[in-house]
């Protein structure tokens, strides 16, 4: 383990980036559970099931929401990353 | 067929400007002004090789089949990318520290740089990638024949073929003229890069304008599409739940896992930065590229005869309306998916069979060394250039086989299902340090033979390898054995089925077998390389040699890497060394350097086993590095050992030295006593002769005269008595046979005795002798004669050699470790230090002979002192000549 991970407490520019960091991890598993719950709809037998549109919807504003949440959060890592370098980090 | 014509003018024309921009991007990078080249931009483009031929057109296809089940090819990439910190990130970092060069190479490297992993994997990945190959072939072939007039009737073979073959040789072309211009250290192509990335632009814009046209060209806007598809026979949520989770899983995997990804991805990567652009670009790019598929699958099941193929209505939609020119753009994106992943399969799935199989078959069959064969850097590229033929060929081969019937999703899906044998292996190297050698081989084989058995094998169809009857009741009769039903638990999909129990048996198997095994070293040191490649990036193993073989190795790199990069590299190498000249030390560092920058070109394994050729055998593994060790720390003994040993000798020599010092000196001091006897004892000799002779002859000597004369022999005589019985004292002492004559009396006495004894006769210089009765008071039980003898020599010692103007002499009694001990201390020049080491010693007379003596008192007194158990010595630093005379503690006590 790197010597930091033993720091107790953080400045707090290099707390926000680790919990930058924690954010972008936990994207991806945002994502899969958003996109699980068509496991849970109905199938077409029974009444009431999801039409093709309202799936197609849900599923590609599933997909807008990672994409734009993913790229705001590189924004942000980008920003971090050249703020700890400008310090000399 | 005009129409056709003019499609071929357009694609050779595109084909053409795909060549150009190639061109130009190697020139720029070349030329050092390629800086856009290496943006993230194109970095996130080239990942859209992913989408082939078979996203282009199979997508619609497939919507059209199964509804949204398409959409998880997309999400699975989608996640792993947006996901790059867990994964990614990791794996383009230990692509870059380890110069990495394919899939294979990782694993191989991973795994103790293992040549039988790399052949394994290698053979693996173009047992995957050849069906996808000729998925690509077959889809560029059959768009053709959309636009000639013939299509719908049964086109003839032969006319495919010759189709698919002037496909093939093309793009073996492209992909040589590009893929293999030079051998790059870090393996990138510039070229391929760029011709990948406009590919991508023109697939992305023509399946954009094929769906916008369709939306709202066809399908009046929006809304009303929306409503279409709800009505269409895709309209209702028909999913079954396993193979939506089962595929995007396998399509994630596969994503990580196909050689043309690993290509894009983390081979061709210029800087780990442009991953973070890519983590949210690439699923924008896939979101946009699956967007329009589903309403062109409804529009064209209600727009086209019921039967015509859906795969390929993104062509025969736009075509049957009458838009030839929107077809001809479709036409071209479907060609630039199809031709784009084809180069880059070929290029990756090249330099796997050129680094793991041909050259170290060629370099086993070079007996003599790499350093004295022909020129390796031709044979590099020779190799790469017949495997990029021959997987191409391979691809065609496999087009013409399986006669192209099969629909082109369920070929992709099981390629996809192949490779991402890959993943547990490729997932435990980078994340598990107990992960080994033996695991991987067996994890990859079990997976691989259960997914050839429930997968690849039945997909050719009942009857063909595999009997009708050996799918219904397994082989020999073995239910549970059956390839779609293993454990005889029917009703799951069959593509489910496979993933399932080919990826959990290969982990399971991966997994025990690591954990049973143990792990060679060099395993062990790479899996802490790649496994923990953020903390440190030291070098996995160390090379030794001499300088004679930095001529040797400059002759190989020059051959791989090319003359001027090596002679480059190693100036550069030398100038860090702090050398002159062009040749380094080969100093462990410098060929670790070495070894990388040459396994960016022909693969780790191939690097180390030529340097090992090179460097002969002088390979540090770490079993080495230990038996090293070991014979460190037994020379280190022995040297310690010889160390004590000659600091022994050291010591005995110096002994020897002070001795021979001692001996010389008591040799000369013999050699000076004799002479000085001689004359003592001629003096008066002389005299006594002299003067007997004048008693003799001379007749007219008065009383007076005779009387002198007769005195001054007798007196000479007496000399003679005293010298000879000094002598004589001296060698009885030695010689032991003295008696001792023991007595009880006061130290007192005997003082006053030796005092009085030896300053008699003594005139105006008569020492003044101080001394304390108190101290004095003891009464001794020894031979008290011989003890005064001692105290008389030393304080007559004393009053005759003291040189001071008022001499005096201070006699102490004390105790001193329980003895009793007697100083004798005088205020003179004392004895110099020269001397004080053989004062002691027979005949010994100090410097200057100013005072006639035999120089035998001193040799007597430690003779005595000696009998009676006790010791005389000179003690030094007293301002004056000191003497001690110990007796030991039994002679003070036993009198009292």
């Amino acid at each position: 383990m790197s010597p930091k991970h033993n720091i107790p407490f953080l400045e707090r520019q290099s707390y926000r980036r680790r919990r930058l960091i924690d954010t972008i991890r936990m994207l991806p598993v945002i994502g899969a559970v958003l996109w699980a719950v068509p496991l849970l709809w109905r199938q077409s037998e029974h009444s009431g099931e999801v039409m093709t549109s309202d799936a197609i919807i849900y599923i590609f504003m599933v997909w807008l929401l990672l994409v734009v949440g993913g790229g705001w959060l590189a924004r942000c890592l980008k920003r971090s990353d050249a703020e700890e370098t400008e310090q000399g980090h | 067929m005009g129409t056709l014509n003019i499609l071929v003018g357009v694609c050779l024309i595109y084909v053409v400007f795909l060549f150009l921009i190639a061109f130009a991007a190697e020139r720029a990078a070349l030329e050092g002004k390629g800086g856009w080249l290496r943006s993230p931009l194109i970095y996130t483009l080239s990942l859209s090789i992913y989408c082939t031929a078979w996203t282009f057109y199979g997508a619609v296809g497939y919507a059209a089949r199964s509804g949204l089940e398409y959409l998880t090819i997309y999400i699975g990439p989608s996640l792993v990318m947006i996901g790059w910190w867990w994964l990614l990130r990791k794996l383009v970092r230990i692509g870059r520290s380890q110069r990495i060069t394919s899939i294979a190479d990782l694993i191989s490297s991973r795994y103790g740089k293992s040549n039988l992993l790399a052949v394994g994997v290698t053979v693996l990945a173009v047992i995957g990638t050849t069906p996808y190959i000729a998925l690509q072939l077959q889809s560029v072939t059959v768009s053709f024949d959309v636009f000639s007039s013939s299509y719908g009737a049964e086109l003839t073979e032969a006319a495919q073929g010759s189709n698919a073959l002037l496909v093939a040789a093309g793009l073996t072309l492209f992909t040589i003229v590009f893929g293999t211009r030079n051998l790059d250290v870090n393996e990138r192509h510039h070229g391929v890069v760029m011709a990948v990335a406009v590919e991508a632009i023109v697939k992305l814009f023509a399946l954009l304008a094929v769906g916008i046209f369709v939306v709202w060209g066809l399908g009046g806007g929006v809304s009303e599409t929306l409503a279409r598809i709800d009505a269409s026979e895709i309209g209702q949520w028909q999913m079954r739940g396993d193979r939506w989770a089962t595929l995007i899983f396998l399509s994630g995997a596969a994503f990580l896992c196909l050689p043309r990804m690993f290509q894009v991805m983390v081979v061709e990567n210029e800087a780990e930065d442009h991953l973070r652009t890519a983590s949210w670009a690439f699923p924008a790019y896939l979101m946009i590229m699956s967007l329009f598929v589903v309403p062109i699958a409804v529009v064209g099941l209600d727009l086209m005869p019921a039967g015509s193929n859906p795969d390929f209505f993104v062509l025969t939609v736009p075509l049957a309306t009458g838009n030839d020119a929107l077809a001809m753009l479709s036409f071209l994106g479907g060609f630039s998916s199809a031709t784009s992943m084809v180069i880059v399969a070929a290029l990756a799935l090249s330099t796997m069979v050129s680094n793991h199989i041909v050259m170290p078959i060629w370099l086993s069959t070079q007996s003599v060394g790499a350093s004295v064969s022909g020129d390796v850097r031709h044979v590099v590229l020779l190799s790469r250039r017949i495997s990029i033929g021959a997987v191409v060929f391979l691809g065609y081969l496999y087009f013409r086989l399986s006669g192209g019937g099969t629909a082109l999703a369920s070929i992709g899906l099981i390629s996809f299902a192949g490779v991402a044998q890959f993943l547990p292996v490729l997932i435990g190297g980078i994340f598990w340090r107990g992960a080994t050698r033996t695991g991987a081989f067996v994890g990859l084989t079990v997976g691989f033979v259960i997914w050839a058995y429930t997968l690849l094998l039945p997909s050719f169809g009942a009857g063909t390898l595999v009997s009708a009857t050996m799918l219904a009741e397994g082989p020999m009769g073995l239910g549970w054995l059956r390839p779609q039903a293993f454990f005889g638990i029917t009703g799951m999909d069959p593509l489910v089925h496979a993933v399932f129990w080919s990826i959990l048996l290969n982990t399971m198997s991966f997994f025990i077998a690591s954990l049973v095994g143990f792990p060679s070293p060099l395993e062990r040191l790479q899996g802490a390389q790649f496994v923990n490649v953020f903390e440190h990036s030291s070098t996995p193993q160390s090379w030794a040699g001499s300088l004679a073989q930095t001529e040797d190795l400059m002759v190989m790199a020059q051959r791989i890497i090319g003359a001027r990069e090596a002679q480059n590299l190693f100036e550069r190498e030398a100038k860090r060394q702090g050398m002159s000249g062009l040749l380094p030390e080969p100093s462990p560092d410098f060929l670790q350097r070495l070894e990388r920058e040459l396994a960016g070109s022909v693969g780790a394994a191939t690097a180390h086993a030529m340097i090992g050729q090179i460097v002969g055998g002088a390979s540090v593994s770490v079993e080495d590095l230990m038996a090293v060790a070991d014979e460190t720390a037994q020379m280190m003994e022995y040297s310690s050992k010889l160390e004590a040993k000659s600091e022994e000798q050291a010591r005995t020599a110096r002994q020897l030295r002070q001795a021979n010092e001692k001996l010389t000196l008591i040799s000369e001091q013999k050699d000076s006593f004799l002479s000085q006897v001689s004359h003592e004892l001629r003096t008066p000799m002389t005299s006594i002769r002299a003067f007997s002779e004048i008693l003799r002859d001379s007749d007219r000597l008065s009383e007076d005269e005779k009387i002198k004369y007769s005195s001054i022999i007798h007196d000479e005589a007496l000399r003679l008595t005293r010298l000879l019985d000094d002598l004589l004292d001296l060698s009885v002492l030695e010689s032991g046979r003295v008696n001792l004559n023991m007595q009880s009396g006061s130290l007192k006495g005997i003082l006053d005795h030796a005092v009085a004894s030896a300053l008699t006769g003594a005139g105006a210089d008569k020492m003044r002798v101080m001394r304390n009765a108190t101290s004095e008071d003891i009464t001794l039980h020894t031979d008290l004669d011989r003890l005064s003898q001692v105290f008389i020599n030393l304080i007559g010692n004393a009053q005759k050699y003291c040189d001071a103007s008022a001499p005096n002499l201070r006699i102490d009694v004390g105790r001193s470790n329980g003895a009793l001990v007697v100083d004798f201390i005088d205020n003179g020049r004392g004895i110099p230090k020269a001397e004080q080491a053989v004062i002691f010693e027979k005949f010994s007379r100090t410097g200057e002979q100013k005072v006639k003596g035999a120089g035998l008192g001193l040799a007597i007194c430690r003779e005595i002192m000696t009998r009676l158990e006790g010791a005389v010595e000179y003690l030094p630093g007293q301002g004056g000549a000191a003497f001690r005379v110990t007796l030991p503690e039994e002679v003070a006590l036993a009198a009292q």
